[in-house]
């Protein structure tokens, strides 16, 4: 299979502010907002190179979802910046009218998202964020893999005409994405060819996806890897295209199952090529305290996880003919 | 527009608008709207600068943010006799495939509407925005906003409040039509807010207050003050003391018409009390 090389672990909110700080010096009209957590967003360059394109809103997200929404008027491009738990759930409905409804380019940066926020535990730990964010007429939701992808997402989504999601976080995990990508909003990127089953992955999950394939082949499988970054739009025809050619779907998220990026894909399936699916996400639950590592081991969503869900898969459609007949 | 005269001439004229605009779909709210008339007037015809074309930047001219978003019917009026829209287009309003939506929105395309509003407590924090928005752009016009009364049991609002004073959002006036009263009944009585002007000042606000918020000379005289107080340091408070239901003798001093439309029979009394002025749409 393709081979990526880890080139040292990085934090994806650590990408979030490199690529703030590359808007800072080629795009007057985009400003930041933040809640009281320029440390955890990593964006005190943009901060020092660009003060009063800063705005301190103090602990107050949904205040601070309205002012981004009121800077829209004029022409900036506002980014707001808190943990993703307080960038969605807390400011739901403030988003819904202000932003979205209202049809204004803000974009929602959203760090420390799922089980990887680690020891703070369950209070942070948003599961719930993606489906928030993508029932929402006209948002664009974007969950990047590595350092490097979430850099080239956020330069990216500055040039989108209006909301956009993106969300990204803690840990440090492999960064293994070119560092020169151009970032595509809604385009897949496939990651590794593959005849036996579709691994359809977002976020940290990615990097695992690409670990369980390496496993699998061992065992004589050939995984497709499909990265996923834009969750909404959906790249339906890449999925549809991969589905034709493999006949069976593992998606992996760290994110509930419920209104993740598993359900988006079995609708997609369902719709047009009905095929095996297994979900590799939380399942209705609550996170804990705990480090990143024994969280993801203890809710499964791993690269050993995700290989014992495609050995699943793969005995679904082998005992389905007619799955196999498609295509 | 200047002549007193002619701006209350628009001031009934308005008033005819919202009776029928929500009489005729049994809809709407026309309490909050007339007690409000006076203030929109003014406004849009004396105080506000205003370009000729609408463009959703609003650069270069006074931006006015609606919080209260139900008070739509007034809104809607004072917006098409200034031009914004055609005024036989109040006859669409809350019907199939208008642009006059229940409450205010920027998603149908409505000149001169910049935020949807409706779900309360929004209003202020996008107006401080916009404020911030020209600051940035070194545009010296201003941003006002309204808001209920009620509406600033929202928590969101001491939030911008705290923020507008904290930051010197002093290019923004926002407004509270201090009616006292909400859909279950008096403010004093749903949740006392105690003293609103005390409030703003402790948060660091300039408050000033308009005593006849239904005397359109008073309300014109009362913003041209307000304008005075900008630039100084502050964000500045107008507690505009209004009557809801006002100029319908039957609505006015209870909140049994904050979301009621009149009957046939009710319009006509009311509209008998309020006779066409500049033209009925």
């Amino acid at each position: 299979m393709k081979k990526y090389t880890d080139t040292g672990k990085k934090d994806t909110r650590s990408g979030f502010g490199a690529g703030m700080t590359v808007l800072g010096r080629t795009n007057p009209n985009v400003v930041a907002l933040c809640a009281d957590l320029i440390g955890s967003l990593k964006i005190q360059e943009f901060i020092d190179e660009n003060p009063e394109r800063f705005f301190q809103i103090g602990i107050a997200e949904a205040n601070m979802m309205g002012i981004a929404a009121g800077l829209t008027i004029g022409g900036k491009i506002p980014f707001t910046g808190t943990f993703a738990n307080f960038s969605t759930g807390r400011v739901y409905d403030q988003i819904r009218q202000s932003i979205a409804y209202s049809g204004k380019n803000v974009k929602i940066c959203a760090s420390h998202a799922g089980l990887t926020l680690g020891e703070d535990g369950a209070t942070h730990q948003i599961l719930e964020d993606i489906g928030l964010m993508k029932m929402l007429p006209g948002m664009t939701v974007i969950n990047p893999c590595d350092f490097n992808q979430t850099k080239a997402a956020t330069i990216a989504i500055a040039e989108h005409q209006g909301p956009v999601y993106l969300r990204f976080g803690r840990p440090k995990v492999a960064n293994f994405t070119p560092e020169d990508q151009k970032f595509e909003i809604g385009k897949a990127v496939l990651l590794n060819e593959g005849t036996d089953v579709t691994i359809i992955a977002t976020g940290h999950l990615v990097w695992e996806s690409l670990l369980a394939a390496e496993a699998l082949e061992a065992k004589g499988i050939s995984a497709e890897v499909i990265n996923i970054h834009t969750i909404k739009p959906l790249d339906e025809e890449a999925i549809l295209a991969s589905v034709a050619k493999t006949g069976c779907v593992v998606t992996a998220e760290e994110h509930n199952y419920y209104g993740g990026l598993g359900e988006s894909v079995a609708r997609v399936l369902v719709k047009n090529h009905p095929a095996p699916q297994e979900f590799i996400a939380t399942n209705d639950t609550f996170g804990e305290s705990g480090t990143p590592d024994q969280l993801m081991e203890k809710y499964g969503l791993n690269n050993k996880a995700i290989v014992k869900a495609v050995e699943k898969v793969l005995e679904r459609k082998q005992a389905t003919p007619s799955f196999n007949m498609q295509g | 527009m200047s002549n007193n005269q002619q701006l209350n001439d628009l001031a009934t004229q308005v008033r005819r608008d919202i009776l029928r605009m929500v009489h005729k779909v049994n809809s709407g709210h026309p309490g909050g709207s007339l007690g409000c008339t006076e203030f929109f007037v003014a406004m849009y015809n004396e105080i506000m600068e205003l370009n000729d074309e609408f463009e959703m930047d609003g650069i270069g001219e006074d931006l006015f943010f609606l919080s209260n978003g139900h008070i739509s019917p007034v809104y809607y009026s004072v917006l098409a006799r200034r031009g914004y829209f055609p005024v036989e287009e109040l006859n669409t309003f809350r019907v199939i495939d208008s642009r006059l939506q229940g409450h205010p929105t920027t998603h149908e395309g409505l000149p001169g509407v910049r935020i949807a509003s409706g779900s309360l407590g929004q209003g202020m924090s996008v107006a401080i925005g916009a404020a911030l928005a020209k600051k940035l752009n070194k545009d010296n016009h201003l941003v006002y906003s309204l808001h209920g009364d009620g509406e600033l049991q929202e928590g969101q609002n001491w939030e911008a409040i705290m923020y507008a004073a904290g930051n010197k959002v002093d290019n923004y006036i926002a407004t509270v039509d201090y009616n006292g009263q909400q859909i279950d009944g008096a403010t004093n009585d749903v949740l006392p807010m105690g003293d609103l002007k005390a409030k703003f000042e402790a948060f660091g606000w300039d408050v000033l207050e308009i005593k006849e918020g239904n005397n359109l000379e008073a309300v014109i005289n009362g913003m041209k003050e307000a304008k005075t107080r900008t630039g100084k340091g502050k964000p500045v408070c107008v507690l505009l003391h209004t009557v809801m239901g006002n100029g319908v003798d039957f609505m006015m001093h209870t909140h049994a018409w904050h979301g009621k439309a009149p009957n046939d029979e009710q319009l006509e009394t009311a509209l008998a009390q309020n006779p066409e002025t500049v033209g009925d749409y």
